[in-house]
């Protein structure tokens, strides 16, 4: 069971989150304006990454507030969170500023 | 065909020698520098496409490239179920494709892969689920594919160990059999494939980690790039399952794919008590018993993607609870094993198995939770598409422009949820 | 007992204890284990092994026992397979069998798998079982299930009770033998909190069974019973024996398995058997010691053949001489001391046979100066016994490697001592790095994954007195690293005790040239050298390919004792390095765990929670019989004086036609919107249009995804400018809120709005039916209840019964109807008064089954039924719904591609039988063409059937590609007595034009 830490309530457990999935994935903000493809690609397209992954979890259990974690999906090693809207942290940056409690 | 004949009086014979001139089962083939085809990843539907590349489409210069050790992936890390009671008709007949086809799979191999059609019953804990199975069960009657609809009585009849009593959470109403579904052993059938191959010129290298696709100017496929050197070849078919997106990737192609952990477990093993395969799409466990006496469990995907091959605890324990709940005989009996595959999973949850845009460039994937029962009509209609450069019928329908369409596949969501 | 000592040990000689094994009583003593106590009666013979059925005695004293499996049988509910007789504590009245033989374990027919073994080599079925082709399934696989297995599995449910819990600490240590303790004591000065876990019934590890150290001038136990009683007293500390360190999780999250009532003689009833421990720890040391290897020559597995290690546990912690007449063969100097201790205690050492060709250092020249005779360069040619071994041949190694077969010695134990394998299974599954170390023939922890240290012999530091300092200083730096203070560095230890060297052989010994027979790496598994070099011959070159192929390793003690010696021999085989050919991942758990600590008390009730409505008393005293709709109980029908639930439901629904029902809504999923964008915020949701929704009035939603499939549906109130009263399905309400909760947080953030789950606040009773209004008019207060006050899809707030209630006008019945939200607490009494006022209307309460019927007659989709996931707003005839002039919402998109739209896309429709009579079944599917064989063309399928009492005939919806322009058509609907002729006709069967539902 991970250790998240919510940017909102500090190291929880994964118990107390829902996935999100990918993170950065905006909706369009004129979807009408896509074609099929482009659509499609925001629909069901996805980064898959491997290694420094930036994705959405839910505090369902807790403070109920969507963030954004950084995660080497090779060791499922978090590296850092942040807040909904911030921009994603340079991986190598992240590793050092991890909180202690989520090593 | 095969150098050596696998059989009952040539383990005798050789039995009386000390068993001193088997040949390899494949050989340790180094990389040639060029391919009529290659295909990316040694599990049972990468070596099965390579055998019936060589056998039924003539190519004759094929290779398997396996970063690591054939057969170490998902063909040998899940629970080896075989069924084909799927609800839309292209599902059916995909999997009952393979499911005619594991039913010779010994004799056409020479290898004994112990497929073993022992029923797998699908239990119904709900209204909603009576429904949804019954759809099933209609809808493969139709179709041709065998599932029967089991009274409570019934399923306890087939499966003695299973609690039916009202004293559980979600009680037993009632069980989709599919009387020709069962098990298979997962091992043999890479090594099978593997052996078979070979015996028709296939060179099947491991330990080699394919590290890019070069493309030529009109952007097909021309050479792979890997740890043991360059291959050229203007064919190449990735069925490199949870690590499919990064093996695309090299060739600029991104897929509706996210790698998810799948954990089993095994117990240790006890005599025969459970005779046939038990899934709770509800509670969320599955369960059989191996030739060897182990009970064979697994569940859902974990939450999270991961590429770690490993999963939770509180996945686990949730399994067992539900195991516990059905079969509550089995709460003494211990966990000897637990493993995670990564499992490659579609928005609809049906697999692809098809050209890509990269001329040259063909995809098998997708499989989600349940590749393994597919693997001989995967694998076969996987080297018909690489070979004839378009689908069989069978498949056509699993190409990647459904996603853009709108053509799902999408046997989860027909699932539904309960009301 | 004649092979008991007359004293010493950690047996309590003053309590005897009475057991039986296979049938046979004999006598043990407290402190005993199965194995220890049937040593002492002289019996070595305790199993068979798993293939070729040989007779097996035990080769270990703790949890890396491949050979000794028996079940404990407690009583009929509570027998437990499998169980390793070394970790067996013995109770008085203990009742074990022995398993996989027959008739009994001494005269096992199927040895005669072993007479045969010549032909049922590693992996030999995957070549032969494959003629005739059904013949697997019908005659070879039965055959092979039945040989295989261990024990029995229990045939009645486990009666006893698991515990679980939770704990967060400092430092977790795992492992109390000498590193472990010291690890301990070291972080407890700190005044971390501090968990220390051991496998074994006592704390000590291999101090218990040292009678020749001293430290800090204490005998070795005595000093770790000193440790552990000041560990005892820190209240900091959490002492944990019988526990299981089982699996390392991402995080420092550790599973461990306690073993609470297995040990006593009669436990409490109701006593928790197990509990399980799931630990998060700062910082987590293992100290969890290595694991004596034995040496591979032939006949090496015959019983009476035993790890020295393990026969010095027997003697000096059990007070057991494991024989008397000892040969040892080791390349380790820990066996001299096993000798040594033997003799001291009137054992006759016939030979140490060193496999070393220098046979040197303090032990060796202890036991020279003992008296006792010393081989070097030796190896073993053979063994000689069947129930249990009689004599050994040893050989000599030549420099030149060339082996000359020695002496025929006889005896009736030998020992053997191949060198120490570390216990790094926990440190693997934790993801650590581990490297090879060729001086120590070892893998050993190079590099930790997370916040963990190794300390003592499972990383290589086999010297007491250094693995009491290596545990001391990663107990202190496990403290430090977990933030708690750093304490004064503490006294060394002052040790005294013979020091060793690390030497170790792998692999088989030496033979002379010929077919070696039989010689064991795998016990359990009978998995010898020549399975070994078969399988490196047939190609399976990677060690993964070499464990599948010939199962060594797979057994149930996972290769403790034997992976090394496998990997070693294909290396060889290969003529590779060991780092080469690689070792086999370590999974979880380090060793079997049971399924019921697992589950715990998730069964039955607890197993999911239940939600039950505020009304859900009054039903079951009505009689209700219950469904299962989400974690929801839900009334499905009451039945009255023996009727069936076709009945009831016939009766109930005429009652809501002709009178008036109650129904229980409370389960629908309820989620208020507030705020000033809450319209916007729902225009951008649902493919409704909500801003020009007046305050007081209501309006049936759809929700799709963006994939534009239906996804929910619910009637939404807008009470006022700033607020929704939002109801969703009953299985919905959690995902439906978490996706709001997702477009409000990371979609729009700029929107005004607030969403609350108000799903539990309301008890939700549903008046219907003509009479509806007249029984509710008489309770209301602050409502006009009249048609031009409250039209159908009005909503109102007053009082009922001095109750506040949010009053809506809406029908899933298509007659009058009064939805009444109460708050929660009051629900029960609003029911109850309104069912009484409602005697004289004929008020008649009913069950989603009725429910369901009703909606059908007047062609009311429900969600996951007549929909599925693939269903779109414009499939299921709702495309009136959607708010046409929106620029977007949720599913516009993606509604707006080619095959959304196109005409041959399933519709829903109404379908009529032939027979009036005639139920078509849910599910069943719709072609075009009678008379089809499989594969059949279809049309689609029945997604709702049901009598309909009211309307004398059956009724049916059923999704039809392209249904509705097929309105009166025939259809077929193929079973399998034949076509069953349907019409297809509108969804609505009752009161299409609406005139009840707006009376």
């Amino acid at each position: 069971m991970l250790l998240i830490p919510c940017p909102h309530c500090g190291p929880r457990p994964e118990l107390e989150f829902s996935y999100g999935g990918e993170a950065h994935i905006a909706r369009p903000r004129q979807p009408a304006e896509l074609d099929d493809a482009a659509w499609a690609n925001f629909l069901y397209t996805r980064r898959n990454t491997k290694g420094a992954h930036a994705e959405r979890w839910r505090h369902a259990r807790g403070c109920g507030r969507f963030f954004n974690v950084l995660r080497d999906t090779t060791s499922d090693k978090i590296l850092t969170s942040y807040p909904v809207g911030a921009p994603r942290p340079d991986p190598r940056a992240a590793d050092s500023a991890a909180p202690e409690s989520a090593r | 065909m095969f150098r050596q004949r696998f059989s009952g009086l040539a383990l005798i014979r050789r039995g009386l020698t000390g068993h001193r001139d088997w040949q390899p089962h494949w050989r340790k083939a180094a990389p040639l520098a060029s391919y009529d085809a290659v295909i990316v990843g040694g599990g049972g539907h990468g070596l099965g496409a390579a055998y019936y590349l060589a056998r039924e489409h003539g190519l004759t210069r094929v290779a398997v490239v396996e970063k690591g050790w054939i057969g170490g992936g998902n063909t040998g890390r899940n629970t080896t179920i075989i069924r084909s009671n799927y609800l839309f008709p292209q599902s059916a007949a995909l999997y009952d494709h393979a499911v005619k086809m594991w039913g010779e799979l010994s004799q056409v191999l020479n290898y004994n892969v112990m497929f073993s059609p022992r029923g797998v019953m699908m239990l119904a804990h709900t209204v909603h689920d009576v429904q949804v199975f019954k759809r099933h069960v209609h809808a493969n009657r139709c179709a041709g594919v065998d599932n029967e609809w089991l009274e409570p009585e019934q399923a306890k009849a087939f499966c003695p160990p299973l609690n039916i009593g009202s004293d559980i959470r979600y009680p037993v109403l009632g069980a989709a059999l599919q009387r020709r579904g069962g098990t298979a052993r997962h091992d043999a059938v890479a090594w099978g494939y593997a052996r078979a191959a070979d015996a028709l010129g296939v060179d099947i290298i491991e330990n080699c980690e394919v590290t890019g696709i070069r493309r030529d100017s009109a952007g097909a496929v021309e050479a792979l790039e890997t740890s043991r050197g360059l291959i050229r070849t203007r064919k190449v078919g990735v069925s490199a399952a949870g690590n499919t997106s990064v093996v695309m990737a090299m060739a600029g192609v991104r897929l509706p794919l996210e790698s998810y952990p799948l954990q089993a477990l095994v117990s240790e093993p006890v005599k025969p008590v459970f005779p046939c395969v038990v899934m709770s799409n509800t509670i969320h466990a599955y369960i059989s018993q191996s030739d060897k006496g182990e009970l064979v469990i697994g569940a859902g995907t974990d939450a999270y993607t991961s590429y770690t091959q490993r999963g939770a605890l509180h996945v686990n324990t949730h399994t067992l609870d539900a195991i516990c709940e059905l079969f509550p005989d089995f709460r003494r009996l211990r966990m000897l094993r637990n493993w995670g595959g990564i499992v490659d999973v579609t928005p609809d949850r049906s697999p692809i198995i098809a050209k890509t845009p990269v001329p040259g460039l063909y995809v098998n994937c997708g499989w989600g939770t349940g590749g393994f029962k597919a693997t001989p009509g995967s694998a076969h209609l996987f080297a018909w598409t690489i070979a004839r450069d378009e689908p069989h019928p069978i498949n056509a329908p699993f190409n990647i422009e459904r996603f853009r369409d709108g053509h799902l596949i999408d046997e989860a969501a027909a699932a539904a949820v309960a009301h | 007992m004649r092979l008991r000592t007359d004293g010493g040990g950690r047996v309590d000689r003053s309590r005897s204890l009475r057991f039986r094994f296979d049938g046979r009583e004999y006598q043990g003593i407290a402190g005993d284990t199965l194995a220890s106590a049937l040593l002492a009666n002289g019996v070595h013979l305790m199993g068979r092994s798993f293939k070729y059925h040989r007779p097996r005695g035990v080769l270990a004293a703790g949890a890396e026992e491949p050979n000794a499996l028996v079940t404990v049988i407690r009583d009929d509910a509570r027998s437990t397979p499998n169980l390793r007789a070394t970790q067996v504590e013995l109770y008085d009245g203990l009742v074990a069998e022995s398993q996989n033989r027959w008739p009994s374990l001494e005269r096992d027919l199927q040895r005669l798998n072993d007479v045969l073994s010549a032909f049922f080599p590693a992996g030999f079925y995957y070549k032969t079982f494959m003629w005739p082709r059904r013949a697997w399934k019908a005659l070879y696989e039965p055959f092979i299930r039945r040989a295989a297995g261990l024990g029995r599995a229990p045939t009645r449910p486990d009666p006893d009770r698991y515990a679980q819990t939770y704990a967060h600490c400092e430092v977790l240590v795992v492992g109390a033998g000498p590193a472990g303790l010291a690890a301990a004591r070291a972080a407890a000065a700190t005044g971390a909190r501090v968990i220390l876990c051991d496998e074994q019934n006592e704390f000590g590890g291999s101090l218990l069974a040292d009678r020749a150290a001293r430290i800090d001038g204490m005998s070795a136990a005595a000093w770790a019973e000193a440790v552990v009683g000041e560990l005892a007293a820190n209240p900091a500390v959490t002492l944990l024996p019988r526990t299981t360190a089982f699996g390392y999780f991402p995080h420092n999250f550790l599973g461990l398995a306690q073993r609470l009532t297995d040990h006593l003689p009669s436990p409490v009833p109701g006593a928790a058997r197990e509990r399980l421990w799931q630990v998060r720890a700062r910082a987590v040391v293992l100290a969890t010691g290595a694991i004596e290897r034995p040496l591979v020559f032939p006949g090496n597995d015959r019983p009476g053949i035993l790890l020295a290690g393990a026969a010095q546990t027997y003697l000096n912690r059990y007070g057991v001489r494991v024989g008397e007449r000892v040969v040892v063969v080791t390349a380790t100097d820990a066996a001299y001391q096993a000798a040594l201790d033997l003799k001291e205690r009137g054992v006759d050492v016939a030979v140490i046979a060193d496999v070393r060709a220098r046979a040197e250092g303090p032990l060796v020249a202890a036991a020279r100066a003992a008296g006792l005779s010393v081989l070097p360069s030796a190896t073993v040619v053979g063994t000689d016994g069947d129930l249990r071994v009689s004599a050994i041949t040893l050989g000599t190694v030549a420099a030149d490697g060339s082996v000359r077969v020695g002496e025929r010695i006889a005896c009736d134990t030998v020992l053997m001592s191949g060198g120490f394998t570390p216990s790094v299974h926990l440190f693997s599954q934790s993801r650590g790095k581990l490297a090879w170390n060729d001086a120590l023939r070892a893998f050993i922890p190079e590099r930790s994954a997370e916040s963990e240290r190794s300390a003592g012999a499972c990383r290589g530091v086999f010297d007491l007195a250094a693995a009491l300092a290596d545990g001391a200083s990663a107990g202190q730096a496990a403290a430090a690293e977990s933030g708690a203070a750093v304490a004064p560095s503490t006294r060394a230890s002052l040790v005294e005790a013979a020091s060793r060297s690390d030497e170790a052989v792998l692999g088989a010994l030496p033979h002379p040239p010929g077919p070696v027979h039989k010689a064991f790496v795998d016990f359990q598994h009978d998995v010898t050298t020549r399975d070994l070099a078969l399988a490196a011959r047939e190609g399976f070159q990677s060690i993964e390919h070499v464990k599948r192929f010939t199962t060594t390793g797979m057994a149930t003690d996972q290769g403790k004792t034997s992976n090394l010696n496998a990997l070693a021999i294909v290396a060889g085989e290969l003529g590779k390095s060991i780092p080469e050919v690689g070792l086999t991942t370590f999974r979880m758990p380090y060793t079997p765990t049971t399924f019921g600590s697992f589950a715990g008390l998730s069964r039955g009730a607890l197993f999911d929670p239940v939600r039950t409505t505020p009304m859900h008393a009054w039903a079951e005293a009505h009689g209700a019989v219950f469904e299962n709709v989400g974690l929801w109980k839900r009334a499905r029908y009451y039945p009255r004086g023996g009727e069936d639930m076709h009945a009831a439901v016939a009766r109930e629904c005429r009652a809501v036609r002709e009178g008036c029902g109650l129904f229980d809504a409370s389960t629908l999923g309820k989620i208020e919107v507030v705020g000033a964008d809450a319209a916007q915020f729902l225009e951008r949701l649902y493919v409704n249009a909500w801003s020009g929704l007046a305050p007081g009035r209501a309006r049936y939603g759809i929700l799709c995804r963006d994939d534009g499939f239906i996804y929910d549906d619910g009637v939404i109130a807008r009470l006022a400018k700033d607020r929704f009263h939002v109801t969703t399905t009953t299985g919905g309400a959690p995902r439906v809120l978490a996706m709001m909760e997702d477009y409000r947080q990371t979609e729009w953030p700029e929107l005004e709005v607030w969403l609350t789950s108000t799903t539990e606040q309301w008890a939700v009773i549903a008046v219907q039916g003509p009479n509806a209004r007249r029984v509710l008019e008489p309770l209301v207060e602050g409502v006009d209840l009249s048609p031009a006050a409250l039209p159908h899809m009005g909503v109102a707030t007053g009082r009922i019964l001095n109750v506040p209630m949010r009053l809506f006008r809406v029908s899933f019945t298509g007659e009058l109807g009064f939805e009444v939200n109460v708050p929660a607490g009051h629900g029960a009494a609003v029911w109850e008064a309104i069912y009484a006022a409602g005697q004289t209307h004929g008020i008649t309460p009913y069950g989603t089954e009725t429910m369901h019927v009703l909606r059908a007659e007047k062609g009311y989709i429900i969600v996951g039924q007549d929909t599925d996931g693939t269903v779109t707003p414009d499939d299921a005839g709702l495309s009136w719904a959607i708010g046409k002039s929106k620029p977007d919402f949720l599913g516009k998109r993606s509604l707006a591609r080619a095959s959304m739209r196109a005409p041959e896309r399933k519709q829903l429709v109404g379908l009529r039988t032939r027979d009036p009579r005639l139920l078509l079944e849910e599910g069943a599917q719709i072609a075009e063409r009678p008379g089809q064989t499989p594969p059949m063309q279809l049309l689609g399928h029945v997604t709702s059937s049901y009598a309909s009492s009211v309307l004398g005939h059956s009724i049916a919806l059923g999704l039809v590609a392209a249904g509705r322009a097929r309105t009166g058509q025939t259809l077929y609907v193929p079973m399998p007595g034949g076509d069953v002729e349907v019409t297809v006709v509108s969804p609505v069967f009752y009161d299409p034009e609406g005139k009840r539902l707006n009376g």
